[in-house]
């Protein structure tokens, strides 16, 4: 397989001007003619359906939830990067895009990376003039703060609900191109597999999760924008819902897997409560803007009450390690942290898996009220959760499996290795290289959304002849057979196990030996473990109920069937990268326990190639250039 | 702090759309305080599942409270007996020993029972498809600075937009009203001088849609806004009145209107 | 306008509208009524004046509160209809949080009213023999004790000061609101000015029947 980026020749600041103009594009008369699925209703599904919907292009719309407005989008609390410097901070679209690649340990491609920091400003101008209630200042301009570890202030917020807000406008504005007869939506529809015709992808499977429908939907281009794999790890903060299925399958399909273990764990979650525990929720990064993290110097320390360990006996230990970022340090960085001084047994609360965020100086600075009025609901949130009170007693806080830079190979046009296939928002492989900053996957959702495709995909379609295709074409049938095989084959196993109790144990064997730190040990026993239970999975797992009706079961089952497989490409992706970059830290590859990157053998986008189920996956790279950020140790110290 | 409890559970099932329902009683042992409602479910499906019978279907996602797929009755209140949490945020804490719980799917003609405690709510976005938007192509704006916005109507409106569209004013409403969901959007967008142009036009449509759909009209119970997670006010829903009647006295619901009221 | 009518906002305000002028009737009715207590020849006066001097005035009242009762009852019946069929199947258990009794009361209690509406205008208006065989069209005051010296009266009157206060005390409230002029607040449900209204009006109107019924008029 040939990976070829078409990245725009010139300088990194002209190349996506140059390239808008030296895109093909579709004659408007012609543009209704022209069929586009688009798979998820997310920041970056909505958006593109849209937009895509605005410009004439004939969209059908896919998500499995039952309203395109609760994709998991809709969860995002902290907020949107935008390089507009109005705080005059010496933000500029160079700043963010460098932020952005140093942030991503120098694994992201450069020109994507650029253009995003191009398009944010426009994302913003776009929100607002939706009716994003962002949040202003007392002049009545837009207001800002600083996250995710960046040293400007280019984040715009809505309370803690910015992602809900985006969402709703991206939403809103797809209801409103619904009505317009431009998007067809289908709301409760599982997308199970993508139908390529002569390799070109040309339509979908999907199964009506009402009725239980099959069907076969064809169309010009396909796009996926279905969001990461966070839930690889079961505990997680993603929605339940959230999953690997539709960019597994299309993998299955020929689209190539990029950097699947570059996932982010989050350093500020709730802690694991018991067994019991489904979801771990977030506690927005902003938090430690005000928050100081500590943990007690001495053991014995760890049982008593946060009140009761004095001061000179506390260990902030970010202020202590990172003295110039203290607790913004970047997200792998504070997660790592955490675990090194719960490894150590000075983690706090049950299990000793805990670390304190205190408010009480921040308390004492600008008063109850004035956090109340920075935090309010997410405080609330944890006092919900953990009947806990958060202005007396300090936050107990762990980190969480959150995000997945990995996703689909895509091109600067956001192809995937699939032609006709494109992936957008975080279901592709993404600019955010090995770590992702804060606030800005908001961004890249909407940039692809918005801002991108709308192009690339109308000169992807201008460049190429079509034939129409019908839904009884033989690659059409062989693959809705292949998904109603699939389907009978889970419902009829009737073993003793539920699909959750597998997905369970999957999480367990990822987040112990793929979580946080990894060692080669470590990997190769996950890949001893992992087909053991997918084996088990196939003889045991039980699936109540039938195909033909709204079964939860089911439509989880065949998720956990997918992570299963997929949870071993993980592995092997963070077994043969031997160097530790962002959210991927081998521990044989440190220096004074920073990460250690190894640019000679491994600054490349490692993209896997799906060889069949017998043999193992081809590895292809695409080698990464760095003409504007020089590479550098990434140091926060 | 933490301890369990052993509970009876009411639920009502039911296989389709169509077929008959009925409330099925389940015993749920060894709660834990710490669990949330759903996980409390989660624990009973399990044993249902490995026992060989249907699991109890319902409705969820985030379970953070914010994606509003979550919602039953319990024990006649939407999302159960705390203010301003989802089914998914109360936490079994709120319950004591031995109590039982009736778990019930919103009930309205316009949220057809699809299992369970599976709703359709695809009336809602139909609502929001009536008006409930800003008509703006993608990259036409001007910059997002050039309108200011006084900090007090964003805050307004945001109180508005913090809807999550999970259908407990409904649920709650003895009319099952969806007053309360529509007036939130018709004020968060009303709210801001870039939803002015289509203000009033989106008063009368998204109303028309509201009542098409077979929701009940608004005798102000107040129910709703006890029920809403997000504690969103009737005050909207007395906006969302004035707008209208100033729509269809004026007749100017197709003009532009930059800057009124 | 037929738009109006047929949507349910529409037509809620339009109740609120004939409602304020049923409210606007019965506090004037009421005032009126208080000069039972300053003997026969002030209060058949005042009978006399609006059904002869005024009676032009009158008239138009009579129109104008008829057409508000009708537009009233209509909307009140045809909404009620509707909010009845928005659920066909009804919880098994539902726990009314925050509303008030009142507001739960309204329709039966209005279907209450609407029967003492008839009973009462052909008893001290019309004159229908059958509820009030010694009815005469000049002696308003007589009838009024006629009347109440028959202790089921007194009870159907009092029963209708109850559901009216009821109705007044959740109406006043609502009618703001669904006419949007209610001024934004952080509690939108509390209701100082409609419990004065129901209690004033109410008490006043059942002072006469007590009156009467206690041997204070004669
Ligand atoms: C708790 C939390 C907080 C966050 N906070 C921030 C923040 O403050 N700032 C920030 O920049 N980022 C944040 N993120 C990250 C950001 O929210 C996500 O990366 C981003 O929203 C992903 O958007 P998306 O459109 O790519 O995918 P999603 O929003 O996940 O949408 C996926 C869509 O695909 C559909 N779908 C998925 N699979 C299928 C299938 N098989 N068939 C059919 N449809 C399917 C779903 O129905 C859904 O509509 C946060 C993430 C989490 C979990
Ligand atoms: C003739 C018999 C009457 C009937 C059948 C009747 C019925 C009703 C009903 C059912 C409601 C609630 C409607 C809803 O919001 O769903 C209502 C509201 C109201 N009624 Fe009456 N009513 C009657 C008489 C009166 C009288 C005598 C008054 C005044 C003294 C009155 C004043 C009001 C007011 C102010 C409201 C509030 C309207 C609103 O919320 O906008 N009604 N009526
Ligand atoms: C205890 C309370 C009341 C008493 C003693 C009372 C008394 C009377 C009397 C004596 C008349 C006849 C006036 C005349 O024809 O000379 C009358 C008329 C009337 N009353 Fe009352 N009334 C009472 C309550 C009410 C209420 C609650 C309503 C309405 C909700 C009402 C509505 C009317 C109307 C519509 C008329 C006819 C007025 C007309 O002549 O056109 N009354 N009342
Ligand atoms: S208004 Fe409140 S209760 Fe109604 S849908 Fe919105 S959030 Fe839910
Ligand atoms: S409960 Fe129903 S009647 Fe109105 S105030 Fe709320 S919608
Ligand atoms: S599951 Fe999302 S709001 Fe409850």
């Amino acid at each position: 397989m040939k990976l070829d980026s078409r990245i725009p020749s010139g300088p990194m600041a002209g190349k996506w001007d140059k390239h808008r103009f030296e895109m093909k594009l579709v004659n408007p008369a012609n543009k209704r003619k022209y069929h586009i699925i688009v798979v998820g209703s997310g920041l970056a599904g909505a958006s593109a359906a849209a937009s895509l919907s605005e410009l004439g292009y004939n969209v059908s719309c896919f998500a499995f939830q039952d309203s395109p407005r609760r994709a998991h989008s809709i969860a995002a609390q902290g907020g949107i990067n935008g390089a507009k410097n109005y705080r005059n901070d010496g933000d500029s679209i160079q700043r963010l895009f460098y932020d952005t690649v140093k942030g991503g340990d120098f694994r992201a491609r450069e020109a994507n990376v650029y253009r995003l920091a191009q398009v944010s400003v426009d994302i913003i101008d776009q929100c607002v003039a939706q009716g994003v209630p962002f949040a202003r200042e007392y002049g009545g301009l837009l207001a800002n703060r600083s996250f995710g570890g960046a040293q400007v202030s280019r984040t715009f917020y809505a309370r803690g609900q910015t992602g809900q807000q985006l969402l709703l406008g991206a939403y809103q504005a797809l209801e409103k191109e619904i009505a317009a007869g431009g998007v067809k939506m289908y709301s409760r529809h599982e997308m199970l597999d993508v139908v390529t015709i002569d390799g070109v992808a040309r339509g979908i499977i999907t199964r009506d999760l009402v009725t239980g429908k099959v069907e076969a939907h064809a169309a010009d281009a396909v796009v996926l924008g279905t969001g990461g794999y966070g839930n690889v790890f079961y505990l997680s903060t993603n929605a339940q819902g959230c999953n690997v299925t539709a960019t597994y399958r299309a993998y299955k399909k020929g689209a190539a897997f990029a950097n699947p273990c570059y996932t982010q764990i989050h350093p500020t979650c709730i802690p694991v409560a018991g067994e019991h525990q489904s979801k771990l929720t977030l506690m927005s990064e902003s938090l430690r803007n005000d928050g100081r993290v500590w943990v007690p110097k001495r053991r014995e320390d760890c049982g008593r009450k946060p009140g009761e360990v004095a001061e000179e006996d506390r260990d902030y230990y970010l202020e202590r390690k990172y003295p110039s970022y203290g607790n913004l340090a970047p997200r792998d960085i504070s997660s790592r942290a955490a675990k090194e001084v719960c490894d150590e047994g000075r983690g706090v609360g049950p299990g000793g898996r805990g670390v304190y965020l205190d408010f009480s100086d921040a308390i004492g600075r600008v008063g109850v009220q004035g956090i109340a009025e920075r935090y309010g609901n997410l405080l609330d949130m944890y006092q919900r959760i953990t009947d806990e009170d958060p202005y007396t007693v300090p936050m107990r806080i762990y980190p969480a499996s959150h995000y997945s830079m990995g996703g689909l190979w895509v091109d600067y046009n956001l192809m995937s290795t699939i032609p006709g296939l494109h992936v957008i928002g975080e279901a592709n492989f993404s600019d955010h290289g090995a770590n992702r900053l804060g606030a800005s996957a908001l961004m890249q959702g909407l940039a692809d959304g918005y801002f991108v495709l709308p192009y690339t995909i109308g000169h992807y379609l201008a460049s190429n002849k079509f034939d129409k295709v019908s839904t009884d074409h033989a690659e059409f049938r062989s693959a809705l057979e292949g998904v109603e095989q699939r389907t009978a084959r889970l419902l009829g196993i009737r073993g003793k196990r539920t699909a959750d109790s597998f997905h369970r144990e999957l999480g367990k064997i990822l987040w112990e030996h793929c979580g946080m730190a990894r060692n080669e040990a470590g990997l190769k026993q996950a890949l001893q473990e992992i087909p053991k239970l997918r084996e088990e999975f196939w003889q045991n797992v039980t699936v109540p109920g039938s195909g033909d009706s709204l079964n939860q079961q089911l439509e989880k089952a065949g998720r956990v069937a997918d992570f299963l497989e997929f949870g071993e490409l993980l592995c092997l992706d963070a077994l043969h990268r031997e160097e530790s970059c962002g959210g991927h830290f081998r521990e044989e590859y440190q220096e004074a326990g920073e990460a250690k990157r190894n640019d000679e053998d491994f600054c490349y986008v490692a993209a896997w190639e799906y060889a069949g189920d017998r043999s193992a996956p081809v590895l292809n790279k695409e080698p990464l250039e760095f003409e504007s950020v020089h590479l550098a140790t990434r140091s926060y110290k | 702090m933490s301890g369990t409890l052993n509970l009876t559970l009411k639920v009502w099932r039911q296989a389709g759309p169509s077929a008959p329902g009925k409330f099925e009683e389940y015993a749920a042992r060894d709660v834990s305080t710490e669990m949330s409602f759903l996980e409390m479910l989660d624990v009973v499906n399990e044993r249902l599942i490995v026992a060989g019978k249907d699991p109890i279907a319902f409705d969820h996602d985030c379970r953070e409270g914010i994606c509003g797929m979550c919602g039953v009755m319990i024990n006649g209140a939407a999302h159960g007996p705390n203010q301003l949490t989802t089914a998914c945020q109360l936490h079994m804490r709120s319950f004591k020993d031995g109590d039982t719980l009736t778990i019930e799917p919103w009930r309205a003609k316009a949220f057809p029972v699809l299992r369970d405690l599976v709703v359709e709510r695809g009336a809602f976005d139909r609502i929001i498809q009536a008006g409930g938007f800003i008509s703006v192509a993608t990259g036409s704006p001007q910059d997002a600075n050039a309108l200011p916005i006084a900090k007090q109507d964003a805050e307004e409106s945001m109180d508005a937009a913090a809807c999550i569209g999970c259908g407990a004013c409904v649920a709650a409403c003895p009319n099952a009203s969806a007053s309360l969901f529509t007036a939130a959007k018709i004020g968060h967008l009303g709210l801001l001088p870039q939803g002015q142009p289509e203000r009033y036009r989106r008063a009368l449509k998204m109303v028309a849609q509201m009542d098409l759909e077979g929701f009940g009209g608004c005798t102000l119970f107040g129910e709703c806004m006890s029920a809403c997670p997000k504690g969103i006010s009737i005050d909207f829903i007395k906006r969302m009145n004035g707008d209208f009647i100033y729509a269809s006295a004026t007749k100017r619901d197709e003009q532009v209107l930059l800057g009124a009221g | 306008m037929l738009s109006f009518w047929h949507s349910s906002v529409g037509k809620k305000v339009v109740m609120g509208l004939t409602g304020l002028v049923l409210v606007g009737f019965v506090i004037g009715h009421m005032a009126g009524n208080m000069q039972v207590f300053m003997g026969p020849e002030r209060f058949n006066g005042y009978a006399k004046l609006l059904k002869d001097d005024l009676i032009e005035i009158t008239w138009l009242v009579r129109i104008t509160l008829l057409v508000s009762v009708v537009l009233h009852a209509l909307a009140a019946y045809q909404l009620t209809m509707r909010n009845w069929a928005a659920r066909p199947v009804d919880y098994a258990m539902r726990e009314p949080q925050v509303s008030t009794y009142a507001s739960r009361t309204m329709r039966w209690g209005a279907v209450y009213l609407f029967i003492f509406l008839i009973l009462h205008i052909g008893q001290f208006t019309l004159g229908w023999k059958w509820l009030l065989p010694e009815y005469t069209a000049e002696g308003a005051y007589g009838n009024v004790v006629l009347a109440f010296a028959r202790i089921q009266w007194v009870v159907l009157y009092l029963g209708a000061m109850f559901f009216l206060a009821l109705h007044l005390y959740h109406g006043t409230w609502a009618v703001l609101r669904t006419l949007g002029v209610a001024q934004p607040s952080a509690q939108p449900l509390q209701r100082r000015a409609p419990l004065i209204i129901a209690l004033v009006v109410t008490v006043g109107f059942s002072l006469v029947p007590l009156g009467v019924a206690l041997g204070v008029v004669r």
